[in-house]
């Protein structure tokens, strides 16, 4: 007979404050995950002789997905269910590559000006359907996209469907790499840190309850422009990455691919501090990617693969880890 | 004789359809008054607090704020000027720990003004409040996530949220209700004290009982009319609210209307 017995049931709360600092072993308990994964993003574009320039490319997609999957999540912390990420993502890549082919700004700049032009112009359509949420505000975040691709279609403004091509690129490997790399591990961890703060409070509180946070007299309205704002700029900024890369920017930027895929790293991940959509997004890319030898077949078993996920993990693969990492456990003859 | 005058209502009036659910109500209040609003259900006490707290725009009608016109102004914005108002059906953030509900109301912008800028730490300023409000400052229950405190206590946090914006006028929709008679003893104290400190307080209530006893005024509404006006002990007496409240038949319903 065997069963399972917690080690340490006392870590979680020793390390719950400042008394993490009392010893090596709390120390490296708090701090292990957030190192791991930063060196995990940070040593995949040293690796490219092992991993080879195909998967090199999956991850940086990957990490720009998770950029997108991040924004995603914290629209949903004001309880704004986003269906439309692509609108987000297309303008930012549409603004990058204008920025870039007619105004011929250099690379860098034009992606760092389409993070915020492309937020504002994100956010002054996005914020007057801020006031309606759930599924009402999913609805209209899922027409917006097609709005502007089928605009772009029929007035042939941006290029109309050939697109704009011959954007230039960031020429050196590891500059492209890492800008997006440090976005990613700056945004995870600035947000997080935004949410555990007072104002991070108040954002929350949006989700919960709107009323009693007008009651209280917070400016509700200012905090929701600024959080969507943020997201805005976030998904711009993988946007303008992707048009970069591609060179190239077309109406599928707004396609419906951009929309679901940060939904479904969240749903996979798991919606919790950021580091479920994070961990989705390094999930779902390289496993659609190792799919593509299936041929049409491929949609189909990512489907079943989620869905088998979704029915063995309804929490999200991140929030079962932490629990377990939380409740460290052995078998134990009896 | 105007600067007395907190809060000042004239020819309000509101209608949802075809109801009227306030028919033109005039209604003032003075500095550190005490007064009551009662009336059987329906009679529109509900909607008056919204309309004056901003949550609703009236159909026709002023309300005047220290004699300023707050008609249709946002809440936060109302709220920041001091007109603080609680929930009826409360509101507590559920998803956070108890005493974060407090420092919600702490970043306001009039906290900030008043106390200027950054001031101490808020987490120990709304422990402070809470325990003002009789919760223990070392039981687990202030960390509890708010979803899990009994209704009671609940009440306990709306109103310090309330208070926590320091406001100069405290309009308490129904905060006794649904406590169990312990728990409104010690919270009718509280009232009390705040009400000697200089707090103006509406309080809309149905029980009659407890509000009579901390009232100095009360106002009877009836079909979103003022029926009656007068203290306490009057007020008891009238004809026009025994017979709202007990039905016998002076004012008939037309249903054919």
């Amino acid at each position: 007979m065997k069963r399972k017995e917690r080690i340490d049931r006392g870590i979680k709360a020793r390390c719950d404050d400042i008394y993490a600092l009392l010893s090596l072993k709390e120390i490296s308990y708090v701090v292990a995950p957030k190192v791991c994964f930063v060196l995990f993003i940070l040593t995949i574009p040293l690796l490219k002789c092992f991993l080879g320039y195909y998967w090199e490319r999956v991850f940086y997609l990957a990490t720009l997905m998770a950029i997108l999957a991040i924004s995603w999540e914290l629209l949903s912390y004001i309880g704004l269910i986003s269906l439309g990420q692509a609108f987000v993502f297309g303008v930012g890549a549409y603004t990058s590559g204008i920025l870039n082919i007619n105004f011929h700004m250099p690379v860098l700049l034009s992606i760092l000006l389409a993070s915020v032009f492309g937020a504002l112009i994100c956010t002054l359509i996005l914020f007057p359907a801020s006031k309606i949420r759930g599924i009402y505000f999913a609805m209209i975040t899922l027409c917006i996209p097609m709005f502007f691709s089928k605009m772009i279609e029929a007035t042939e403004i941006f290029g109309g469907t050939s697109g704009i091509s011959g954007v230039s690129s960031i020429n050196n490997y590891y500059v492209e790499m890492y800008l997006a790399a440090f976005m990613l591990i700056g945004a995870f961890f600035c947000l997080r840190r935004l949410m555990s703060t007072d104002f991070g409070l108040l954002i929350r509180g949006i989700k919960d309850n709107e009323f009693s946070l007008m009651a209280s007299g917070i400016n509700i309205y200012k905090i929701k422009f600024f959080v969507i704002f943020l997201s805005s700029a976030l998904g711009c900024f993988a946007g303008a990455c992707m048009c970069h890369y591609y060179q190239f920017v077309g109406i599928s930027a707004f396609s419906l691919d951009y929309s679901i895929i940060p939904l479904s790293c969240a749903i996979l991940g798991g919606v919790d501090g950021f580091a479920g959509s994070l961990l989705g997004a390094f999930i779902v890319c390289p496993l659609s990617e190792m799919l593509r030898g299936f041929g049409t077949l491929r949609i189909v078993i990512y489907s079943i693969l989620l869905i088998i996920f979704i029915l063995l993990v309804p929490e999200g693969l991140f929030s079962y880890i932490s629990r377990k990492y939380h409740q460290l456990e052995r078998w134990k003859e009896i | 004789m105007e600067r007395d005058i907190i809060l000042e209502v004239r020819d309000l009036g509101k209608s949802f359809g075809g109801i009227k659910a306030i028919d033109s109500l005039y209604l003032s209040l003075k500095r550190g008054e005490l007064l009551g609003i009662i009336g059987p259900n329906g009679s529109g006490k509900s909607t008056l607090v919204n309309i004056i707290s901003g949550f609703l725009k009236p159909d026709k009608g002023k309300v005047l704020y220290k004699g300023l016109d707050i008609t249709g102004m946002s809440p936060y914005k109302i709220a920041n000027m001091g007109l603080v108002r609680s929930f009826q059906f409360i509101r507590p953030f559920y998803k956070i720990p108890v005493y974060k509900n407090v420092v919600i109301s702490l970043c306001s912008e009039r906290v900030k003004r008043l106390k200027g800028g950054k001031f101490g730490r808020r987490d120990e300023v709304a422990i402070d409040l809470l325990e003002e409000l009789g919760f223990e400052r070392d039981s687990r229950l202030l960390y509890k996530q708010t979803s899990e405190l009994p209704h009671g206590y609940l009440r306990r946090v709306e109103l310090a949220r309330c208070i926590a914006l320091n406001p100069e006028l405290l309009i308490l929709d129904e905060i006794l209700s649904g406590m169990s008679k312990p728990e409104v003893a010690s919270i009718i104290p509280i009232i009390k004290k705040l009400n000697e400190q200089g707090l103006s307080i509406i309080m809309v209530e149905h029980r009659i009982k407890e509000l009579f006893q901390l009232a100095h005024r009360v106002v009877v509404l009836n079909f979103g009319r003022k029926i009656a006006d007068s203290t306490p002990d009057k007020v008891v007496q009238d004809k026009m609210v025994k017979s709202a409240y007990l039905g016998k038949a002076e004012i008939k319903i037309n249903f054919w209307r």
